[in-house]
């Protein structure tokens, strides 16, 4: 199963939530990995749907393309990574038309990176449809260097631009769409735990 | 005191803007500065008529930046509870009134990338404001009016002559609507809505927006609610330890006042939230109008907004 459930925490860390079928004029789907199954299961409850969805995928090595097509959606993009998808996204966002519903799903991310281009072209964060699915891995910000690193599964990691230990923190940024990693051997430089998964 | 700060202000001059709007300028009696606002504030214009204390919202039609002077445009109501009769006919230029500091609780949403104006009548005055304020902004709006007749559409000359582009005038008795579906149907991603206007308008936009997948977010609206008159009925103020009678024609919130018990609110016409009151007791039926409690809060016979609700039966116990 793809779900996992993130234990409860501060206000700043994002809640995401299921798909629920809306009403609309069209539909963009923006997802990673696993978050094809989200797709999926949405098209089981709401078939008529895929007749007006856009679907930009990134499949990260999974094996959802086919199913995907077999929905049959208006467009399906599948593509190497979410930044060789992004004029994609952007240039549908800039088109688009109010009653456009935007559905984000895979990992935190790809979801927070999409929901940053969709509040830039001016929908609120609150009317954006989000689910979780798969890694549970997470994209940091460096606060000493703002370097990003992405993809970050365990904690403390070290960070890809300055190489400082950093603790993986749940503030969070939509700015960013990243999480913050804050340097955990300032005071007693060497000093790191043994890193381990960020949920173990 | 409750409510917003109160500016002690002048009458400084009245226009008759058609056989049922007038137009009334404020500037301060000391001959300062006003406060600058944004535009879809109110202020609450305080009117003594004879015995009576009437408090009622009007949204500034002003320039928001100009702090010389407010205007407001007041429908006179001649069903109603005499706040815009006494306006129209008591007020004379060289009064001196009490008016509010502005409250705003139509704002813009100053993220939309296109702000998208529908009035109805007298529901003009916020979106006079907004307009300046998007105008110096070089914010993207456009308007759609939907007024009676031609010799009813206030200030319908200017917003053409202005704003010949962006102002759509249409008149009922020429059989004219706004043709809402496709009206919203095509607006560019990032367009929010803002209806003023009667009660039906305002939820024929809400519903119709809904069912185009507009989200909430980006559909604004406002309607004060004049308090309605009805039975009268006994209330029990049980932190002031007194039972009041509120009468056919004031409201539960003016009749707590008039006992002398101070009662926050702000708007007085059950769209602010600010005067929600907890119900300790009641024997009888609630007469919810407001648009601030949910609709299982109205249900659950807890709450009670004082400002436009009333209530009908032997026993209502409130904690104020
Ligand atoms: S005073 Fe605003 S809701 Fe009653």
């Amino acid at each position: 199963m793809s779900t996992f459930a993130f234990p409860p925490s501060i206000k700043s860390r994002p809640v995401w939530g299921s798909f629920e079928p809306q009403s609309g004029s069209a539909y963009l789907f923006v997802a990673d990995a696993e978050g094809a199954e989200a797709i999926l299961d949405l098209a089981k409850v709401a078939p008529a749907l895929m007749a007006s969805a856009h679907i930009i995928y990134i499949p990260k090595g999974t094996d959802f393309e086919t199913a995907l097509r077999a929905l049959n959606p208006a467009q399906l993009y599948v593509g190497p990574s979410y930044a060789a998808s992004l004029p994609r996204l952007r240039k549908t966002l800039e088109d688009a038309k109010m009653g456009l519903q935007v559905y984000l799903s895979g990992s935190e991310g790809l979801m927070g990176q999409a929901m940053r281009e969709a509040a830039e072209a001016g929908i609120p964060h609150a009317a954006i449809q989000t689910e979780h699915r798969g890694s549970v891995a997470r994209r940091m910000q460096c606060v000493h260097c703002k370097g990003i690193t992405e993809d970050v599964a365990v904690d403390p990691f070290v960070c890809s631009h300055c190489g400082l230990n950093l603790f993986v923190r749940d503030h969070y940024s939509r700015r960013l769409a990243a999480y913050q990693g804050v340097c955990i051997d300032a005071e007693a430089p060497g000093c790191v735990p043994e890193p381990k998964g960020i949920y173990e | 005191m409750s409510g917003a700060e109160k500016i002690a202000v002048k009458v400084t001059e009245i226009v008759p803007v058609n056989d049922l709007v007038t137009r009334f300028r404020f500037e301060r009696v000391d001959g300062g500065a006003l406060p600058t606002f944004s535009g879809g504030a109110h202020t609450v214009v305080e009117m003594q008529d004879g015995e009576i204390t009437r408090l009622n919202p009007y949204s500034l039609m002003s320039d928001p930046m100009d702090p010389s002077a407010y205007t407001i445009s007041v429908r006179r109501d001649d069903k109603g509870r005499g706040g815009s009769l006494f306006m129209h006919q008591k007020v004379q230029v060289g009064d001196e009134m009490t008016i509010s500091y502005p409250v705003n609780l139509f704002p813009l949403d100053l993220r939309a990338k296109k702000h998208l104006f529908l009035a109805g009548g007298i529901g003009i005055t916020p979106f006079l404001a907004q307009i300046k304020q998007l105008e110096r902004l070089g914010g993207h709006w456009e308007l759609h009016y939907a007024c009676r007749t031609p010799a009813l559409g206030s200030y319908v000359d200017e917003l053409t002559a202005h704003h010949p582009n962006e102002t759509h005038v249409y008149y009922d008795d020429q059989d004219q609507a706004i043709d809402l579906k496709n009206l919203l149907d095509g607006q560019p991603l990032g367009t929010h809505v803002y209806v003023c206007g009667p009660k039906g308008m305002i939820d024929w936009v809400r519903s119709t927006a809904q069912a185009e997948g507009w989200p909430r977010e980006m559909v604004h609206y406002e309607e004060f609610l004049a308090p309605q008159p009805g039975k009268p009925f006994e209330v029990k103020l049980a932190v002031s330890n007194k039972v009041i009678a509120v009468g056919e024609h004031e409201s539960l919130l003016e009749a707590i006042e008039r006992a002398g018990v101070d009662a926050p609110y702000l708007c007085r016409g059950g769209a602010c939230g600010q005067c929600e009151t907890d119900v300790i007791d009641y024997a009888g039926k609630f007469i919810h109008r407001d648009h601030w409690l949910e609709e299982e809060q109205q249900a659950s016979g807890k709450k009670i907004m004082p400002c436009v609700s009333r209530f009908e039966g032997r026993t209502l116990v409130l904690d104020r």
